[in-house]
């Protein structure tokens, strides 16, 4: 690729980069490259998504009605049980960090890989590992716990308990390397220049998220190997007879799984701090308040594991003390959506589909924090526990929440993955085709919820079944929404425009590269600049897309790089 | 950690390769540093569980622990813990043979660490071969005190949990010996080296087994086995000995599965260490490799006394 330095157009694109540099399924599939080993998580965890949401179709249609419609009662167990575990582990976990995280961290610190390229393919051929025993518990069938798998249900079961442990054992680990990873890329290999401050936001999401899996997924191992040894041996840690408590079951279960939310939503608002400040074309309101309110998510949410338990545990004084420290950790989530509205105020706004997208997620993820108060206070949450409100309220924040960032991310990044454009009309058809349906399926679970219809039932009582078939149409037309989005996508890998550097007009360093990037992410090192500051970015309309307008005095002066943002 | 600069001259074949997508040796070794520590962490928090369900029912049910540990023979807990303090003793000297470039004097001390790692197993397997004939098991399997078990049977179940933990070293020890005695020509000196560690890990874990079995029965008599001594059996719906060997054989078993792996580990590290190919300039992986031993060696250091040495 050649490029002028006057004004960085491309003059001559050679066309070589790290999708045809090498052919070949082996070249694939023992292949050191992030940018390969995150395309192979893409597809991955997108079959995963597939898989999970046809899972939660199936079980939309049975709740049309009171009674039985297809399904009995225990496979409808089944049904729920396996949906919540494919996409709490097999999807949400990995998805930012994995699928967009390997991809875009080592190009946005201007590095040529990850510190650890080994230990990050690893990780992936962990995560298939995972995934194989999961659905060999699928296959096997009778896996009606609950993702959960609380005692002492689980420990006497004859299902397929075992498999689905191991795999989240071995899922794990995934998780652990690549937060390790990250860890220690952003630590070691930052250029010269890029301090901690002058970092892109994403990267301290990343940086977060990759503190939590570090500390908290080792506790869900030793929990699922305590879950297997009980099994298989008895050893009576979680059973009354021997001696042991079931409670301390879901106290270790939850010290992992609370921290594991916040591994979903912070690489989440990472991205939409990102895309904020490209399509409001301005730098990012109060950026070192939203890198501390990352940190400090982090932390505190290892503190909060126990409002989960409020009606399972015994000390009055241990629920008020949770409760409290639940409504603390909601404060930084809310000082990142004050900061992503105020660098919306008075800036150029374009309404590219990764904005739509992030609009979204500020909306539906709003809701979704806000109803968290509500289970987060003792009073209503003896009544709303084990609810519908509580599944309006996860799947707000996992789905609107989680899922609408990282489609925001895959259409942000996907001209940069692949090179291609994708059809900006109907991405936004398909966006709010999903926003709608969205909507329509969970709104009415926050009515049904607070009514007292209760969570995990295949069968209720006819007052509820209005609400019911609200949601299950919903829940039909979010699916058209998220197939039309995935054949936008689809479509544009066979037809779309080609991709010009930075089509965005973004400053991070990933839009200096090639779209698609080079083998080693960069032809040359790139030049550090302030990742919110778009003065120099113009478009072009020969390249289709932004370049960099350097001065024409003659001399190599940049801007100088001075700290993203006011407070 | 200060990188050493080296001449022409000590560089042998093929090390102090910097991967490609590091700028410098240095940030590779600083990488690798960080890496490690963040594993070691990881591991903590994986052991924390253990110590969490120790503590718990420790603090709700002392009286349980305190009983039931009477079992245990601290004087074997001991040995133990000597010859994993020694083993770290060779690792971080294997490390600053490394820095120093002392090749042979490296190779010897991770050979020495490995053959400490065989002892401790070794020792471990009389312990865990003892509880199995008293019937001194986890909560599901515990059957001590109980009518059923009869002296002889006792002693002819301790044999067999003895032969069975054995028998991996041994096979590990047979096949090694059998490679060195028929194909001893065919072997390069690194893979003949590499085979006969093999033989020499099976061989003294058996040395360990012998220690552990003259150890256990000068000790044996301070111990009480007493059938029908009721304060030691387990109730049914209550706390009894039963959780507390649940949780010492998952906190020691675990323990192992560590020091398995580590061995491993060392395994493929000393066949570098053959072909000189750490040196002042690339001492990394020694220098990691220590830092997960003596985590090892600092887990058992907090697990014998809270199993071994409370009340």
């Amino acid at each position: 690729m050649i490029v002028d330095i006057n004004s960085e157009k491309i003059l001559r694109d050679d066309g070589v980069n790290y999708l045809n540099c090498d052919r070949g399924w082996k070249s694939w599939a023992f292949t050191l490259d992030h940018k390969r080993i995150g395309i192979m998580y893409l597809a991955g965890i997108l079959l995963c998504f597939l898989l999970g949401g046809i899972m939660a179709l199936l079980i939309r249609a049975e709740l049309f009605t009171p009674g039985k419609l297809y399904l009995t009662e225990d496979k409808y167990n089944e049904f729920f049980t396996l949906h919540g575990a494919i996409m709490t582990f097999l999807f949400l976990i990995p998805s930012i960090p994995a699928a967009i995280g390997n991809f875009v961290l080592p190009i946005m610190v201007g590095a040529k890989d990850v510190a650890f390229p080994r230990m990050n393919l690893a990780s992936f051929y962990l995560w298939v590992a995972g995934a194989i025993f999961f659905l060999l518990a699928l296959g096997l069938g009778g896996l009606d716990t609950g993702w959960t798998f609380y005692t002492p249900y689980s420990t006497t079961t004859n299902s397929t308990v075992i498999a689905a442990t191991m795999g989240v054992f071995i899922l794990g680990f995934s998780s652990i390397f690549t937060g390790l990873n990250f860890i220690v890329t952003i630590n070691k290999m930052r250029p010269a220049g890029m301090t901690w401050f002058r970092m892109p936001l994403l990267l301290w999401s990343l940086y977060a998220t990759s503190i939590i899996q570090v500390l908290a997924t080792p506790v869900l191992g030793i929990t699922m190997i305590l879950l297997t040894a009980e099994k298989m041996l008895g050893v009576g840690i979680f059973d009354p007879e021997l001696g042991g408590d079931p409670v301390l079951y879901q106290h270790f279960f939850w010290f992992y799984s609370h921290p594991a939310v916040y591994i979903m939503i912070l690489p989440a608002m990472g991205v939409i701090s990102e895309l904020m400040s490209v399509f409001s074309r301005k730098p990012i309101f109060g950026y070192r308040f939203i890198a501390y309110s990352s940190i400090a998510i982090a932390l505190l949410g290892f503190l909060v594991w126990g409002h989960h338990m409020f009606l399972s545990a015994d000390s009055p004084l241990a629920a008020v003390i949770f409760s409290a420290l639940t409504f603390s950790v909601s404060i930084p989530s809310g000082i990142k959506v004050f900061n992503w509205l105020a660098t919306m105020y008075k800036g150029s706004i374009r309404l590219d589909t990764p904005m739509c997208y992030a609009l979204s997620f500020i909306l539906l993820f709003g809701i979704g924090g806000l109803t968290g108060l509500f289970l987060g206070a003792l009073a209503t949450d003896v009544h709303l526990h084990d609810t519908y409100f509580v599944v309006a309220h996860f799947h707000y924040v996992m789905m609107g929440g989680t899922l609408i960032a990282f489609l925001a991310a895959l259409h942000y990044w996907w001209p940069k993955m692949f090179g291609k454009m994708y059809s900006e009309k109907w991405a936004k058809v398909a966006c709010l085709l999903i926003f709608i349906g969205f909507n329509w399926t969970f709104f009415p679970q926050f009515l049904l919820g607070s009514q007292g219809m209760p969570r995990r039932y295949a069968r209720y009582e006819a007052e509820f079944e209005g609400l019911h078939r609200v949601s299950t149409t919903g829940a039909m037309v979010l699916g058209v929404g998220l197939g039309l989005s995935a054949c936008v996508l689809g479509h544009s890998l066979w037809r779309g425009k080609r991709a010009p550097r930075n089509p965005w007009g973004a400053a991070t360093l990933e839009w200096q590269t090639g779209s698609p990037p080079p083998h080693h992410n960069f032809i040359g090192k790139p030049v550090l600049t302030d990742p919110y500051d778009y003065d120099d970015l113009v478009f072009d309309e020969e390249e289709g897309g932004f370049v960099r307008r350097r001065r024409r005095s003659g001399s190599e002066q940049e801007k100088p790089i001075k700290e993203p943002s006011i407070v | 950690m200060v990188m050493a600069s080296t001449t022409e001259e000590q560089d042998h074949h093929g090390h102090g390769h910097v991967a490609h997508h590091f700028d410098s040796a240095q940030q590779q070794f600083d990488a690798g540093k960080l890496g490690m520590w963040l594993f070691l962490i990881t591991e903590i928090l994986f052991f924390s569980g253990l110590f969490v369900a120790y503590a718990v029912y420790r603090v709700n049910h002392p009286e349980v622990f305190i009983d039931a540990r009477q079992h245990l023979n601290t004087s074997l807990g001991a040995l133990n813990t000597v010859v994993l303090l020694f083993s770290s003793l060779t690792m971080a000297w294997a490390v600053r043979a490394a820095q120093l470039g002392q090749h042979k004097l490296l190779s010897n001390l991770i050979i020495l660490t490995l053959l400490c790692a065989s002892v401790f197993l070794g020792i471990k397997s009389i312990e865990y071969s003892h509880k199995w004939g008293e019937g001194l098991l986890w909560a599901g399997a515990y059957t001590y005190g109980s009518e059923e078990l009869v002296e002889q049977d006792k002693s002819a179940a301790k044999l067999a949990a003895t032969a069975v933990l054995g028998a991996p070293a041994a096979l590990i020890a047979v096949v090694s010996g059998a490679i060195l005695v028929f194909w001893r020509k065919r072997l390069s000196s690194v893979v003949r080296t590499l085979v006969a560690v093999a033989l020499g890990m099976g061989a003294i874990y058996f040395v360990g087994v012998g220690i552990g079995i003259i150890v256990e029965v000068l000790t044996h008599s301070s111990v009480s086995h007493e059938p029908g001594d009721h304060s030691i059996s387990q109730v049914a719906g209550e706390p009894g000995p039963g959780v507390f060997f649940s949780i010492y054989f998952t906190m020691t078993g675990v323990h192992a599965l560590h020091i398995l792996i580590g061995m491993g580990v060392m395994l493929w590290m000393l066949e570098k260490s053959l072909r000189f190919e750490y040196g002042p300039d690339y001492f990394g992986p020694v220098d990691f490799v220590g830092l997960y031993w003596h985590l090892v060696d600092l887990v058992w250091i907090y697990l014998f006394p809270l199993l071994y040495l409370i009340g």
